[in-house]
């Protein structure tokens, strides 16, 4: 049942890669890091779990943490540069 | 495990499961960059939500595993809207249009 879920973990994380390769404008791929990021949270859990060591929760939880704070600091920096790029533009 | 919590844990896990199938799916296959993010999001949230909850039932009464599950689930449930919006919010700023209806442009 727990290595069901870990291959549906798998395939929708390279369903998510698929997008990062494809995504056409520069935030497809933002989404797809972002979601490939927190399918990876639930594999580490679903692993813990799987081969019975509870201290890999740890990992997933830190890993949540540098998700979470690695597509803040992308949108941020990429949110003004485009800024200035449109102001010229119009 | 007793056959009650064995299929409760398995129901949690197999639905946590195809949320989030279905929402790569959609990730891949809806036309334009918003109706993506609403796909992703949306999933993200409530996929693994479910199958955190699942693991919450499978640690049976270690209190450690299960405070920690919990924590990565409130982290998650805050987390990813958040991010999500951040991300949303600087698409619309750098000018990406959604594509909408059949307008007479």
């Amino acid at each position: 049942m727990i290595s069901a879920t870990i291959v549906a973990v798998l395939v929708s994380m390279l369903l998510a890669l698929v997008r990062a390769f494809m995504g056409p404008s520069f935030y497809d791929r933002v989404l797809a890091v972002n979601m490939f990021g927190t399918k990876t949270v639930l594999l580490i859990a679903l692993l813990g779990f799987l081969s019975g060591r509870p201290d890999f929760l740890d990992i997933a939880l830190i890993y949540a943490l540098i998700n979470f704070i690695s597509v803040i600091a992308i949108l941020r920096y990429f949110e003004y540069s485009n800024r200035k790029s449109s102001i010229q533009e119009t | 495990m007793e056959g009650f919590w064995f299929v409760l844990t398995s129901v949690f896990l197999i639905s946590g499961a195809f949320l989030i199938f279905t929402g790569a799916v959609g990730v891949l296959r809806f036309p334009d960059f918003y109706t993506r993010m609403h796909a992703s999001s949306l999933t993200d949230t409530m996929g693994s939500g479910l199958i955190l909850t699942g693991c919450l039932l499978l640690a049976d009464h270690e209190w450690l595993v299960m405070a920690k599950l919990v924590m990565i689930f409130l982290f998650l449930l805050l987390t990813g809207p958040t991010a999500n919006h951040a991300l949303v919010k600087a698409a619309l700023h750098s000018g990406l249009k959604p594509k909408l209806g059949a307008e007479p442009s």
